[in-house]
């Protein structure tokens, strides 16, 4: 246990009282008083803090002995950790806010309390949401919940019951309330603007809200009967006589939201009850705007499907939707020709189905010319080039998590990842780098041709689709001579398929200009030239970036494009550019290599020297951490990573980056063009 | 001992008892047309979705043996076709379930054809056009099939490899039929008529399911199939609880990943 010295010396280093001269010794007082476990959970995260923000550090340091009373560890964990990342997205105030708010989080008085941390559900919600509801949605945390029909807003931390496992029955009782808003025709009466012409609509839509809840609960208790087992354990409200009256008449299975509506004038003659802890918000504004999104998306893909199919162009077009109530099933029509919607159209189609219960015809009239918003789409891609010549903009890429060793914990969307072609250079590089190694060229064609669909004769087998002659001559005469004869008389195909997909990532950060670079090109050729003698597909791109917001990858080549002049050309083309982040590309590799269908899956990077970046921690421990933590990653989702490196410093982290017997380390650069086709026949042998 | 001719080949029996199957559409009578006319039917669907029932309730409907292969990705011609033995000092042709089935006027069922090796296709197609012959190389024998003899073969477009797709100078030889998830309540009853739980519990099988299929592609490759809600079923039936049920016959057969299955399960203890 520390004493009041200890602490207060602490605190003074991580809080540079020296500089600020602020007096901390009321928080160590109130730190002392703890018992030594939450001592050294609150110094260690007010370290951990103090490295992101004095002030963050400071207020959590200030606010966490009474915290620590009511939560556990975990939550203060998540509620911490749910300031930094707003610290990361938006700034220092934001965070405050957070730190703040902390009453949110446990609305209620309990000790120690055992939340639900939305960050660790959100695999399990996200999927149980899309089993409820037929389609993907989105998940974003928020202080109430509530949906806009696409993305659920649910809490950040759920700790409103005693244990952990009550509130995640409460966190699934908001997400099956949130789906039943659409499902059962909540959200409708809001959008066609049934409550807007009422006096008071604030209290009109509170009233509403609380009469369809009334009528959901027995929407869930139908087609849900085991989840609304739970929800009645953790029901906290009480009905006075008459809303016990409209929960008879809402629960009846015939009841829609206009027996909501209907009961509504006479219900706001009384006091409003209190919610029970899974009601839900209702927002208008962000389901008029969302289906009005939907609208007009719709309309444009309409418009394209229409240009897509060749016809008269003067006659407009008349698409129309036959659904099939039976199976779900939607078909698009277009002048009374059935066409397959792409999967895009179809989402659409359904949501707008469950929004209206039917196709509104005005919703089939294909986009006119100028009608097209782009920033309607959500996977609308920018010109790279265009979005770095302002400021740096993180529209259109693609963001990755970096692993903070320091907090133990990934930073949320902190790369901001771009990928860029390398410029094609016709310079006649690979015409020289082919000439200059004829004969090493030569012996890997030879080499790895050998290795192509080893497909083998295997004789004197048990069973075979071919009479091996040789084995039955030997077992004929072995018969005459008097011995047994042999069973093994059979030959048998071998088809060895090859069925390997590998991605190369090529250092392109600065450091490798000059013989590096060179090595590098000549290293590519060579390999590509044993690829396509091997026919095993593969990819390369090269990374390199400067600081977190510009991350950039570069194709050189893709998955499915050809060995052709262009890649060839742009082999020629790549030049040395910034820093060596790692993380992020090897993330991105990760994900191409996923999309692949390939029984096995290699990740060959070749670098020159450690992760490092420019005016950030990333040098030294912490990319050595973040790259590391990407390799596991790959690993676990069944990629092989495999580390070249020409840094004769290698040894001393590579074993810790790739593992024993994953790396190679090169000596000398020139070296890398001759050993790189062998490195690979070894490694897929 | 040693068979006349040198030559050893099978006969499929045909089937005693009438199997169980439901029909959900026209398919019993476009089968019946595709077999009168000599055309081979290629059957479209999700795996478990009742393809092979229905094979096998149209072999039993028209009276004609059954031979059905399952196709693996070491499936070869020679397997098909069938090869020499050696028996007692001398080579024996032993037919293979291809051949076996020409001789005998059978139906022939090729279940999942896209997972055979491609050099199957080249005894397939003779067969499937109007020669409908087939040649042993080995034997330098031609075989022509019999009116009685029909080729049916399965495949399943959900895979989203480009490798499984069927190519179209095989698929345009077959009159196709595309199989779905039947209708809930058909499908009810075809799990209440399979396992014997009662409707209700038959009832949230099937709700069950429509929730796991709402998940392909986000999570699950395929939804659960019928197959899947009648083993279900018949766990329930015999004293499993149908959390306890769904978790082993349903949840664990369809996802290994964590996150998924916990979801699954949490659907599952939503409805019963």
């Amino acid at each position: 246990m520390s004493d009041f010295g200890t602490i207060l010396k602490e605190l003074e280093r991580f809080l540079e009282v020296e500089f600020s001269m602020r007096d901390v010794s009321g928080i160590a007082k109130d730190i002392a008083a703890l018992p030594p476990k939450d001592q050294d959970f609150i110094l260690n995260w007010t370290q951990r803090l103090s490295a992101a923000h004095v002030q963050i550090a400071t207020l959590f340091a200030t606010l966490a002995p009474e915290v620590a009373r009511r939560m556990d560890q975990r939550l203060i964990e998540a509620w911490v950790m749910q300031s930094l990342d707003a610290h990361d997205r938006n700034g220092l105030q934001a965070a405050v806010k957070v730190l703040r708010e902390v009453d949110r989080f446990i609305e209620q008085d309990h000790e120690h309390a055992a939340g639900i941390v939305l960050e660790d559900v959100r695999g399990i919600i996200l999927t149980f949401a899309c089993g409820l509801s037929g389609r993907r949605l989105f998940l974003d945390t928020s202080d109430e919940a509530w949906t806009d029909g696409e993305t659920l807003h649910l809490p950040a931390i759920i700790a409103r019951m005693e244990n952990a496992a009550d509130n995640f029955v409460l966190c699934k009782a908001l997400v099956a309330m949130l789906w039943a808003q659409g499902r059962f025709g909540t959200m409708r009466v809001l959008f066609e603007g049934m409550l807007k012409d009422h006096p008071d609509p604030m209290r009109a839509l509170a009233f509403f809200n609380r009469l369809e809840t009334l009528r959901l609960e027995a929407c869930i208790s139908r087609e849900l009967p085991g989840l609304f087992r739970d929800m009645l354990r953790i029901k906290d409200d009480v009905l006075p006589e008459t809303w016990q009256a409209y929960a008879v008449r809402l629960s009846h299975p015939d009841a829609t939201s206009m027996d909501s509506l209907s009961l509504l004038p006479d219900a706001l003659q009384s006091d409003i009850p209190d919610p029970p802890c899974y009601q839900c918000k209702l927002d208008t504004d962000a389901i008029m705007k969302r289906i009005a999104e939907e609208n007009a998306k719709l309309r444009v893909k309409l418009s394209e499907i229409a240009r897509s199919i060749p016809g008269p162009n003067e006659s407009p077009k008349k698409f129309e939707v036959a659904h099939d109530r039976a199976s779900g099933e939607m078909e698009l029509m277009l002048d009374d020709m059935p066409i397959a919607p792409p999967e895009d159209v179809r989402q659409l189609l359904s949501s707008v189905m469950l929004d209206f219960g039917e196709i509104p015809p005005e919703y089939l009239v294909a986009a006119g010319p100028g009608e097209y918003d782009p920033t309607l789409d959500r996977a609308v891609q920018k010109d790279p080039e265009q979005v770095w010549q302002g400021t740096y903009h993180e529209e259109g890429a693609t963001l990755y998590p970096e692993w903070d060793m320091g907090r133990g914990s990934y930073r949320k969307n902190w790369c901001v990842m771009r990928e860029r072609d390398v410029p094609a250079i016709h310079d006649g590089f690979i015409e020289m780098t082919l000439a200059k190694h004829s004969q090493l060229v030569r012996q890997i064609r030879r080499t790895f041709e050998g290795m192509r669909d080893e497909d083998r004769l295997l004789k004197r087998q048990p069973q075979g689709e071919h009479i091996d002659l040789d084995a039955l001559i030997e077992a004929l005469s072995d018969v005459n001579a008097g011995s047994e004869m042999s069973e093994l008389l059979y030959a048998r195909l071998y088809r060895a398929e090859r069925n390997i997909a590998v991605a190369f990532l090529v250092d392109m950060s600065g450091s490798t200009k000059g013989w590096v670079n060179d090595a590098e090109r000549e290293a590519l050729v060579l390999m590509s030239e044993a690829l396509e003698a091997l026919g095993d597909r593969y990819a390369i791109y090269g990374f390199s970036g400067m600081t977190r917001k510009k991350c950039e990858l570069f194709r050189i080549k893709r998955f499915d494009e050809p060995y052709g002049d262009e890649v060839k050309a742009r082999i020629s083309g790549i030049r040395p550019q910034d820093y060596t982040r790692m993380g992020f590309a090897i993330r991105h590799m990760n994900a191409l290599l996923k999309e692949m269908d390939a029984k096995t899956r290699i990740l060959i990077t070749i670098t020159d020297g450690r992760p490092e970046d420019y005016n950030d921690n990333y040098r030294g421990g912490y990319g050595i951490a973040d790259t590391r933590q990407a390799l596991t990653e790959a690993r676990r989702s069944g990629i092989h990573p495999f580390g070249i490196t020409i840094d004769k410093e290698g040894r001393d982290y590579l074993p810790h980056l790739y593992g024993p017997a994953h790396y190679v380390v090169i000596d000398e650069a020139r070296l890398l063009p001759l050993k790189v086709a062998e490195i690979y026949r070894r490694l897929t042998v | 001992m040693i068979p006349p001719d040198n030559l050893l080949t099978l006969s499929p029996q045909r089937m005693a008892e009438e199997p169980y199957y439901q029909a959900t559409g026209g398919e019993v009578e476009l089968f019946e047309a595709a077999y009168r006319n000599h055309l081979p039917m290629l059957l479209k669907g999700p795996t478990g979705c009742g393809k092979t029932r229905f094979v096998e309730y149209m072999a039993w409907r028209l009276k004609r043996p059954l031979v059905t292969v399952a196709c693996h990705d070491d499936l070869t011609a020679s397997d098909l076709v069938g090869r020499y033995l050696i028996i007692g000092g001398q080579t024996v042709w032993m037919d293979g379930p291809l051949v076996a089935a020409v001789r005998s006027g059978a139906i022939c069922y090729l279940d999942e054809i896209v997972e055979a090796r491609k050099d199957t296709m080249v005894v397939i197609h003779p067969l499937a056009d109007d020669r409908r012959i087939l040649t042993i190389e080995k034997r330098g024998e031609v075989v022509h099939a019999p009116d009685e003899f029909m080729l049916v073969v399965s495949y399943n477009p959900g895979y989203q490899s480009v490798l499984k797709e069927m190519k179209q100078s095989t698929r345009q030889r077959f009159v196709a039929c595309e199989f779905g998830y039947p209708d809930p309540a058909i499908e009810a009853g075809i799990v209440m008529r399979e396992s014997g739980i009662k409707p209700e519990v038959a009832a949230n099988l099937v709700k069950f399911a429509a929730m796991t299929r709402n998940l392909k592609g986000n999570g699950l490759e395929e939804g659960a199939s019928t197959r899947l809600l009648v083993h279900a079923g018949q766990l329930i039936a015999s004293g499993l609880t149908p959390a306890d049920a769904c978790r082993s016959a349903i949840a664990e057969a369809l996802t290994d990943d964590a996150d998924t299955l916990a979801a699954i399960l949490e659907l599952s203890s939503s409805l019963f």
